[in-house]
Formats: C-alpha cells, structure tokens, sequence
C-alpha cells in the first residue's frame, strides 16, 4: 500500500473515527487514498479551526482529537490550536504533510520548518523520513498525545513518503525509554496525605483539569464525601463536582467567588489534585493561601514546585492516587470523632454561609438583557447538561460563574491560552464526537467574528449547534481592563458593526435571530433550542457591564472586588 | 551561579533544539555546550554550562527530563562529579619571552602542539577556572587567540539510569484507558 493508506490504516487502528482538516498540494495523495476510505473527515474552512475543532472532539470524549492540514501555511495556521491544547494539555495528534524530501531546505512552493516550528508549541513532534518508520511514528504519536500529561504531538510527513509504497506490519510495541510517566503515586506520601488530611483543621480541595483528564470525578466527589470537606474546582475543572453536590463551591481566582477564594486564603492544608497554581487562580503568589500546608497531585513532575513548594509532593495519575488515597483515608478513619471534628464543622459550615452570603447571583433588568440574565437562560435550558464551547473574556467568566455543569467534559473553553474564535469550532467538534447532545456554542461578538467562516462548516454539515452571541458590542474584557485600570479610555474596543443574524445565518441556510429585550429572552432561547437544526442567537447585552468578583492584577485572591464602585453620596 | 547539566540524550533530529529550547524560552544564555556519541552510537552525552537562578535549577532539570529524547539529566552542580575543558591557545611570543612562555606551560602541565617563529600553539585541559587563569596568564606573554571546547562533566555518583520498558499498543489490544503505564 501507499504512505497515504498506510497513514489511513494507523489511524483506523488508533480508533478514529472522523478528523477535521483542510486538503492542500502536498497532501493531494493523502486526500486521494481517502477518497473511497470510511473514515470520516470533516472539511473546515480554516486550519486553526480543524485544530479546535479537534481539541471540541478531545475535550468533549477524553478520546485523541486529530487534525490534518497541508505544508507551509496550512501547517503554520494550526499553531495557536497546538498551543492551545499544549496550554490545556488536550491530546491531539495534528498531521501535517511537507515538501517531497527532495525538496525539503529549497525554499520549495508552500514550504515552511513544521518540525522547527512546533517543537515548543506540541508535546513531541516527528518529520517521517521514509515510509519504514511512517506506522511506528504514528502510533508513536498517539501513545504520546495520550499518556501521562496529555497533549499535542505533531508528524510531519513529505509528500515523497504519502506516495512510496510499503507493506503496513503492525505495531506491537512502542518503544521510548527516555518518556517517563509515572502514574502510582508514591505509597508513603499517599499514607502522609491521608494523615494530614485528617489532622486538618480547615482542609480544602482545590481540584483542576487533571480530574477531567484522568476521568477521576468519582474519586473526587468520594474523597470529599469522606471527610466531609469543601471543594473548588478551577476554571479547567469545572463539572469535575455535580453544581448541587453539598461539598461544591464553586469556581477560585480573578473571578472566582468569595467563598472560594476566602475559603483558599483561609485554609490550612490545601489538597491540590491535577492543577498548576495558575496566576488566575492564585492572584498574587506570594499571598496565596498563607496559612496553608499544600499536598500536590500532579502526574507532571514539573508541576510539582513550580508555582507553590509543596509539603507533599505525589506525582501519579490523579485517578489512581485518589483510588488509593480514599482506601487510605477510610483505613485511618478516627474510631471516635476526630480532634479537629469541630473545627472542620465549623469551617464547613462557614464555607456554606459564605456561598449563601456571597453568592454568584445573576443580574437581571426590565429594560436591557443583562449579560449575567442571559447566563441564567442558558442554565435554564441546560439544567447542567448540555455542552457549552465559549471563547475567552467576559462571556467565559460569567458562564463559567452562573452557568452550572453537572458532569465533566460538559464546559469546553479556552482556558490557559484564551483563543478567541475557539467557541464556534470548539462547537461543531464536540457536535461530531456527541451527535445526540445539545451542543451551545456561547461566543462574543469578538470571538464569534473570528470564527465565521464555520458557519459554512455547519451548515454544510447541518450540524445541530446552537450559536449564542452575547453580543455587548466590545471587546468586553479589554473594555473592562481600560475601564478599571486606564481611565476609561477605551482604545480599539468598540465592535460597532455586527452583522444582522438572521440575514447571517439565513445566507447560510438556517435560522437566526437578534434580541434587545429582557422580556422576549426567554422565549427567543427556548425557539433556538427547540431548533432541530443550527441556530444563531444574537443577543444585545448592556455594554459596560463588567465581570465581578474581581481580583485586581497582582492583587492577593482575598482582595476582591466584590462590584462596581457605589456613587458617592453627596450632601 | 553556573549550574553544569548533563545530559543523556537520543541521537535524534531536533533532540538538541529541544534541550536548548527549555533554556531560550526562559531566556536563559547558553555559556557552553558540548555534544558526542557515547559507547551507544544511538545515544549523546550533552554537557550545557548555564547561568540559571537557583531557585529555577531544580525546574529547568524538570523540564529536560520531560523531554522524551532526554534519557537523563542531572545537576552535575548538586552532587560530586568531574567537569574538565579543553582550550587551544594560539600565542604570538617575542623571542625573548619564549622560554618563560614554555616555563608556564610546563608549570601548568599544557602541551605545546606547534612551534614557530611567531610562537606557539598550546594545548591545555583542566577544570575551566584553571584554565581561565591559564588563559589570563597567557595573554600577559602577548596576543593571543583561544578556542575553549566547553566543558565536560562526569558524575562520580552511582546514579542508575532507569529506561521505561516497551509498552504494548493498542493495535495489540491492550494497552489499558488512556494509555499510561506504571512508574
């Protein structure tokens, strides 16, 4: 068989079953022999959003989300994708093709350094030289995407080799002896754990996208069952706790809410499963959780130490360390009512009045949709079960803030990178791996016009996505930072022209519709839901409404502001 | 402070950029590098010289081990271990100064590897501050050219080198979950 097919039956082997790419000269072989094949490949219309919609596909199933484009530009607009799932450690496997070897330092047609390019934006990246080590690389690559910390592993393959003809003899075995995971956790630093957790007087955990990741949000809605402690989960993490289970907080950071962020401060051990000590969510290092002992699961070594020195480090597989942790913890159990049972009642209970007090409630008004009101609509629909894609700024914030998620791999966002234009591909491949759900792809008008040339993807594919624009007619969370911090001076923010959905969306063949009334809301998000087909909901929001809590850039998490500054009184 | 990495690396295209890349992209200048085979003609021995914050060490270590082309890395400044350059030194010399010049380079325990009317060539190995000073005596004789090999470490710890197994693929049909596999 050719290099083409040979790539075509990898892939089959690896189990995928529908790639998102953009076809180009180099490729022409590959597109050829894919021609009569069944495995499925989805046609965007711009490669930076066949690598979206590959990290939608990876983020909505767990499963190796894969990419393909042409060399030299084709391969150069997949980079913020690659850096995307790189910041959020999704599994992608991104295929580009190259110049035939011939040609390759020519400065061939179409030719760029793939393999010198994205060799800091991908977990691991390969050039195929000859056809001999085409399968071998390429289940290399899957393995690798996978495994440990996942994340995106490029291979770049000559046209010279999609055309040699070879014999596929299947790969049995990889070899890498210098990749090292580690999944066990060590057993003395677990038994260490268990104690301390115990011992704690006001204990916390902080659970990120590692739980998503390791599909280990049993082991942690068990663990915090079985000490009866509070849990945040980050922005990345959110889903990884039922919104309505008893020892869910909420989200912590720039704008996280009180009882998070308060209950972070406060804390004197915080257990720290599958997260990074982010800047978002730690605000300012140095004052982040001052009284707390840390104990850090993280399966990436590098992790460990990088942001916060922990008192015990457990480098493992998040799921299994929690597997074992929760035997532990149920083996050390006090017979009578521990020491610290007081207080952790009384920190429990604190940490549940602060979230009734504080609580991350919508804004709503007669006479405007307040972007908080459309937040609202878009968790009545759901009832935290529906995919939601967003892009990064305002409307991230107050979904990630208002819009519940009942179970993992339900929220889809751009979280470490925050790519704007990421919601709408994001969307149609989640729509691909889960046919039968509601998919709602909440995008600003910023993010959304970076992305509109899929509309053509999904009405091309009549794929059912509900398009949500909140549409406040800025570039929301850049307005807000120049509001708050630049005097008001509000430079190259205003997107003051937007095109008129319905007309949008009918161009393409389906429904849209704009709203400007908080009254009409309601019914004009049920009407798009209740579309069997695509949907493009446009909705007017107030435009100077900015995201609170806030924690001010390189502020300490406990110094939030908690809303707009009040008019002063005057006498 | 100098922080000396040593570094078992797979001879493979784009393993030296990788290593190197975890230095520039924290904007780290690379002082010296070294690069060659070892006994396993698959594998190299890098030794970097690095100017690196010492709270950043044990991270930048981190970071190279997470390299799948990187089998090892090792902080030669943290445990015992040997670290010795090579310099060539090209010395103009009057020809009155010439026996003092050879006088050092006896001292020092150099070689001379070609004479002329114009002076010397000197070969010296030491441990690169020695041979600083070396240098630096040198050029009080006249002027002088260098060519420093960069530095070359061995560590005298018995340190294992652990390598990860092979793993079954899933075209093998067993490759469990996600795919991880026990460390």
């Amino acid at each position: 068989m050719s290099g083409a097919q040979m790539l075509l039956e990898c892939l089959v082997q690896e189990g995928v079953d529908c790639f998102f790419g953009y076809p180009g000269g180099v490729t022409l072989p590959f597109y050829d022999a894919l021609y009569d094949h069944p495995i499925r490949h989805v046609l965007v219309r711009h490669e930076e959003n066949a690598c979206f919609a590959a990290e939608g596909y990876a983020r909505a199933t767990g499963k190796v989300g894969v990419c393909c484009a042409t060399s030299g530009p084709g391969a150069t607009n997949l980079i913020t994708g690659l850096v995307d799932s790189m910041m959020d450690s999704i599994p992608i496997v991104a295929l580009t093709g190259q110049v035939s070897s011939s040609l390759i330092g020519t400065d061939a047609f179409q030719e760029a350094d793939t393999f010198g390019i994205t060799r800091s934006c991908t977990k691991h990246n390969y050039m195929v030289r000859n056809i001999a080590e085409l399968p071998r690389i390429v289940h290399e690559a899957f393995y690798v995407a996978a495994s440990g910390r996942p994340g995106p592993v490029l291979v770049d393959i000559p046209k010279d080799v999609f055309q040699a003809m070879g014999h596929y003899t299947p790969v049995h075995s990889i070899h890498l002896p210098g990749y090292k995971v580690f999944t066990e956790g060590h057993a003395g630093q677990i038994r260490r754990a268990a104690q301390m957790i115990w011992e704690a007087e006001r204990p916390m955990f902080y659970a990120g996208g590692g739980i998503i990741a390791a599909d280990a949000s049993r082991e942690l809605q068990e663990l915090t069952e079985l000490v009866d402690g509070p849990a945040v989960t980050t922005l990345m993490g959110l889903g990884a706790m039922p919104s309505g289970h008893p020892n869910f907080i909420s989200m912590p950071g720039m704008h996280g809410s009180y009882a998070a962020n308060m209950g972070l401060t406060q804390s004197d051990l915080i257990v720290a499963l599958g997260v990074r000590f982010d800047d978002r969510v730690t605000g300012r290092l140095a004052a982040f959780a001052p009284h707390a002992k840390i104990i850090h699961v993280d399966i990436d070594p590098a992790e460990i130490g990088k942001n916060r020195t922990p008192d015990v480090p457990i480098v493992g597989d998040v799921k299994r360390v929690l597997q074992k942790l929760n035997k532990v913890i149920e083996e050390l159990k006090p017979a009578e009512a521990p020491r610290t049972e007081t207080a952790r009642r009384a920190w429990m209970h604190k940490l549940r009045s602060w979230k009734q007090e504080f609580p991350l409630a919508p804004v709503t008004s007669d006479t405007e949709i307040k972007p908080q009101h459309l937040m609202a609509e878009i968790d009545r629909v759901s009832g935290g079960k529906a995919i939601v894609t967003s892009d990064v700024g305002q409307h991230q914030m107050w979904a990630a803030q208002l819009v519940r998620f009942d179970l993992p791999r339900l929220w889809i966002n751009s979280g470490g990178l925050g790519s704007m234009g990421f919601g709408l591909p994001s969307a149609i491949g989640a729509q691909f791996a889960r046919p039968e759900s509601l998919v709602i792809s909440l995008v600003g008008d910023g993010g959304f016009q970076m992305a509109i040339p899929e509309l053509a993807t999904i009405a091309s594919y009549g794929l059912p996505v509900k398009i949500i624009v909140m549409n406040n007619g800025y570039l929301g969370m850049v307005r807000q930072w120049q509001d708050l911090f630049y005097n008001n001076r509000l430079s190259s923010v205003t997107l003051d022209c937007f095109p008129d959905a319905e007309k949008l969306a009918g161009a393409y063949g389906f429904k849209g519709r704009t709203v400007t009334q908080p009254h009409e809301l309601a019914a004009a998000v049920d009407a798009c839901i209740a579309e069997p087909g695509p949907y493009l909901l446009n909705v007017k929001v107030s435009p100077f409404e900015n995201v609170y809590p806030m924690v001010p850039s390189g502020g300490a998490i406990n110094e939030m502001v908690m809303g707009p500054p009040q008019p002063a009184v005057v006498k | 402070m100098m922080q000396v990495i040593s570094l078992l690396v797979e001879n493979k295209p784009g393993a030296l950029l990788r290593v190197t890349g975890i230095l520039s992209a924290r904007g780290y200048n690379i002082e010296s590098l070294t690069v060659a085979r070892t006994l396993d003609p698959e594998l190299s021995r890098m030794t970097i010289g690095v100017d690196v914050e010492e709270r950043l060490r044990a991270q930048v270590i981190k970071q190279m081990n997470k390299l799948i082309n990187v089998l090892q890395a090792t902080d030669m400044t943290d445990g015992r271990s040997i670290c010795r350059e090579m310099v060539l030194i090209k010395a103009r010399t009057r020809q009155e100064s010439r026996t003092a010049l050879l006088k050092e380079v006896e001292i020092f325990g150099a070689r001379v590897v070609d004479s002329s009317t114009d002076g010397f060539a000197i070969e010296a190995t030491g441990d690169p501050e020695k041979l600083d000073e070396f240098i630096g005596l040198m050029r009080s004789y006249g002027e002088i050219e260098v060519a420093r090999s960069g530095a070359v470490a061995i560590s005298l710890e018995s340190k294992k080198l652990r390598l990860q197994p092979p793993v079954p693929t899933r075209a093998a049909g067993s490759l469990a979950g996600n795919g991880v596999l026990n460390g």
